[in-house]
């Protein structure tokens, strides 16, 4: 049975954007119906128009039916009482109010609609929570208090509430973890099996849809470009468009065949590194809280024309690792070595000498060029820092923009009327206009859409092996790096667990925790608390292999700290690892 | 530049214009004094009145007027110029040297302004007072400098500049002062008017500018108690023009300076 039915949806902004022109779809009771496409292609506006959610001034054409009844045109306060009962929307941004406790908002959200009475509201709201997988004593925490993936149950949990007939997700895995994504769609298939809700799921992540959607939608400047189950499109897409979003999904599997290392000399060396910051309390008394640990001891070397790829979860201390070793001091311990120089032995002039050899591409290209600069001037201002002569400056930056595939007409204009992919391609032009050796990547394309992340990250590939240059690249997500990244070594609060060559890593993970990045297992909980006290392994709360291990052997994940163990070229940290790690050796 | 800005350089224009070239056609001198009316209205001959010594208004607001806006332009300009210097060097280089940058703000918050003038002023004379003013207005925009120099160091382009071996003076001035120069060119407008309220204050007292001559802030005090109202009148109407075109130019210079907003 039909309950949702969009037809002819058109939605003209107040500047006259067309931000979605005669979209179709319908969806039926317990099914999932997923909306993908690139941002800008007016998935969420759309929701937003099916809602009645958009802004003033936004003109909204064609017809909206919910179980028949046309919604369009109907008047805001008629809406308020149709949403959040009959359907709900689970927003991108936890949109929760910090001043009240998660129990007091879900509790608001079931009596709005049932007028149920108070004590009956906040009974319901912890069941509610228990149905996402919340402890009902965490009914009285405060929105701050909750982990991204905590506060997107609550969502999930709100928008459940009043047994909706449809439940609008808009990109409900956005910005979260590889780890935490999955369970989080299992929260909401597990909302959907209690309350037969049809599912409308906004992503531009195929790989969210692909496992969890029975129909597809894929949209593109506002129109339905494709649109069948699942499988059909996935297999065999008609589109154009579909074709190349699918093309550019991210794959963990087929890896690429292994290449030996090179044998050439080492361009970034890693020893013992520590970065711990102190947390105080207090205003007027300051008192030592404790210790987070952000980065705790970790090793690891880079040749030239080789990438080693840092990842993690966010909050595992790998952006912190690389701003260590670009601040080129003294650490607070451990060794860094790069290019064969030690940086805690540099004095200013060496220090400012080493950083034309070693460049960086930070994550959001947004940021990270000056919005008051044009192109030209931006990649010209390494150039003068470091005395380039200044005849040849304009030729290096036409060069520059030539090499990351811009043309030189780019070079007047000012970043923001760039795109996204473009930004960052300026980045990297930035960063190699000084022909570095030694090149660090934090999340260079995280901030970008799935296809043009391909493009970026097919760019830094042809650099590396045009220039020989060696990257040190920051990621969270395996499945992005594992083309480029000759090695791996993935961070667990603070510490490197696994480190190896990529295919290896891939093919026989030996850390229950790659496994869950590489998305074959799942984890339980968050990442735990940083300043958590540290004993044992850091990471048995979460392991699923410390579960079902026998007493006399999680005695040794309990008691003792795992030290990293196999050869140089590929170790893991864990007492009981899955593989073998030294057996190839 | 938007419409209010050139509003505002225009404004400011025709009121320097006329504070410098108007004693030309004046009848009237400032410092003449014409015995056979005192405290008379408008008329052909005074044509703003007089005063009740029987000085012309209009040569005396005039006169006014160029002191008010030289002391008020030099003394915005210098003190935001300070604060810009003091707190993205504070802000940026932290450590010691912002402690102590922001010690010396602090301390001159709590020292009496006008005890301070009253000792250094009378040596001086009036060009005196413009930097000596200004050594009184930089430290609360100088702290609001540092506050949002703080966050603006964080950014990526300013990390990215550092990282990519761009020395910290440079830094400073290509990649910090213009994200705090919207802050500062408000700060200078407004300090203007300031200033020149803050000249007048301190002329009513005497430590100003020294009688026989004039500037609109003593022409103001003097309207105080006085029958007539038209002499400070004239420059009180005087003092809120230039203000106005002072915060319309500032409001210009703002948005020229902000890319996203201004012409490509």
């Amino acid at each position: 049975m039909t309950v949702l039915e969009v037809a002819g949806l058109s939605v003209v902004h107040a500047g006259g954007v067309r931000a979605v022109r005669g979209v179709s779809f319908a969806v039926g009771a317990g099914e999932v119906l997923g909306i993908v496409g690139e941002s800008g292609a007016g998935k969420t506006a759309a929701a937003l128009a099916v809602m009645g959610l958009l802004p003033d001034g936004a003109e909204v054409t064609g017809s909206v039916r919910l179980r028949g009844e046309e919604l369009i045109g109907r008047s805001d306060a008629e809406l308020s009482r149709v949403r959040g009962r009959d359907l709900a929307m689970v927003f991108q941004e936890p949109a929760l109010t910090p001043v009240h406790t998660v129990g007091d908002q879900i509790a608001e959200a079931v009596r709005v609609h049932s007028g149920a009475a108070r004590a009956a509201a906040r009974a319901r709201a912890v069941e509610l929570l228990g149905q996402v997988g919340i402890a009902a004593r965490r009914a009285r925490a405060y929105p701050h208090e909750f982990s991204g993936g905590m506060l997107r149950r609550v969502m999930i949990a709100m928008a459940i509430a009043n047994a909706p007939a449809v439940i609008l997700a808009d990109e409900p895995t956005a910005g979260l973890d590889v780890t935490v994504r999955a369970q989080i769609l299992d929260v909401l298939r597990g909302a959907r099996e209690a309350t037969g809700a049809a599912i409308v799921l906004i992503s531009h992540d195929l790989g969210v849809v692909e496992g969890f959607a029975d129909r597809v939608t894929v949209m593109r400047e506002g129109r339905v470009v494709e649109s069948g189950p699942v499988e059909r499109v996935y297999l065999e897409p008609r589109a154009a468009c579909t074709a190349e979003l699918l093309g550019s999904v991210p794959r963990v599997d087929g890896t690429a065949p292994p290449r030996p290392r090179p044998e050439r000399p080492v361009a970034l060396r890693v020893d013992g590194l520590a970065r711990h910051y102190p947390v105080f309390k207090g205003t007027l008394v300051r008192r030592r809280l404790g210790t987070v640990r952000a980065v705790d001891g970790i090793g690891f070397d880079v040749r030239e024309g080789e990438t080693l790829a840092l990842v993690g979860e966010s909050g595992c201390g790998k952006t912190t690792a690389l701003m260590e070793i670009l601040r080129l001091s003294r650490p607070q311990r451990g060794r860094v070595v790069v290019l064969g120089q030690d940086t805690a032995s540099l004095n200013a002039a060496r220090r400012k000498a080493l950083r034309r050899d070693v460049q960086v591409v930070f994550q959001d290209p947004g940021a990270s060029l000056n919005p008051r600069m044009r192109v030209a001037a931006i990649i010209a201002e390494p150039l003068t820092a470091h005395g380039f002569p200044s005849s040849l400056i304009e030729s290096r930056v036409k060069e520059s923009l030539e090499l990351v595939g811009l043309e030189s007409e780019h070079a007047r204009r000012f970043p923001h009327a760039l795109s996204g992919g473009q930004r960052q391609r300026v980045a990297i032009a930035r960063a190699l206009a000084l022909e570095p050796r030694l090149l660090l990547l934090d999340e260079p394309v995280s901030a970008l859409d799935v296809s043009v992340q391909a493009s970026v990250m097919a760019l830094l590939e042809s650099l590396r092996d045009r220039l020989g240059l060696a990257y040190l690249l920051v990621a969270h997500d395996l499945a992005v790096v594992h083309r480029i990244a000759d090695r791996v070594a993935v961070m667990y609060m603070g510490r490197i667990v696994e480190l190896g060559p990529t295919p290896d890593v891939y093919r026989a993970p030996a850390h229950p925790y790659t496994r869950a990045l590489l998305r074959r297992v799942r984890l339980r909980g968050d990442p735990p608390d940083p300043m958590s006290p540290l004993t044992g392994c850091r990471f048995r709360f979460r392991c699923p292999r410390y579960a079902v291990l026998a007493k006399e052997d999680a005695r040794l994940c309990d008691e003792q700290d795992p030290k990293p163990w196999g050869g140089a070229d590929r170790s893991v940290a864990c007492h009981h690892p899955l593989v073998g790690a030294g057996a190839r050796q | 530049m938007t419409r209010r800005g050139a509003a505002g350089s225009v404004l400011l224009a025709a009121v320097v214009a006329l504070a410098f070239a108007g004693p030309l056609v004046s009848p009237w001198s400032w410092d003449e004094t014409d015995f056979t009316a005192f405290g008379q209205g408008p008329s052909g001959r005074h044509w703003l009145g007089t005063t009740q010594s029987g000085r012309d208004v209009f040569a005396l607001t005039l006169r006014g007027a160029q002191k008010s806006l030289v002391i008020g332009l030099l003394a915005a300009l210098l003190s935001s110029g300070l604060a810009a210097v003091a707190g993205t060097v504070a802000g940026f280089a932290g450590g010691p040297l912002d402690r102590a940058l922001m010690w010396g703000a602090d301390l001159l918050l709590v020292l009496p302004p006008l005890l301070v003038v009253a000792v250094l002023a009378p040596g001086g004379g009036w060009p005196l007072l413009a930097p000596l003013l200004a050594a009184f207005m930089w430290m609360l925009p100088a702290r609001a400098v540092r506050a949002s120099t703080l966050s603006v160091r964080e950014r990526g382009h300013v990390l990215a500049a550092r990282f990519l071996g761009v020395a910290a003076p440079r830094v400073l001035v290509r990649h910090v002062l213009p994200q705090v120069a919207s802050l500062l060119v408000a700060d200078a407008s407004l300090a203007a008017g300031a200033a020149i309220a803050a000249e007048g204050g301190l002329s009513f007292l005497g430590l100003g500018v020294r009688p026989p001559d004039v500037s609109l802030g003593a022409l103001i005090a003097d309207g105080r108690g006085a029958a007539a109202t038209w002499p400070s009148g004239a420059a009180a109407g005087l003092l809120a023009l230039i203000v106005l075109a002072v915060n319309l130019l500032g409001d210009g210079l703002r948005d020229a300076l902000d890319p996203l907003r201004g012409g490509r």
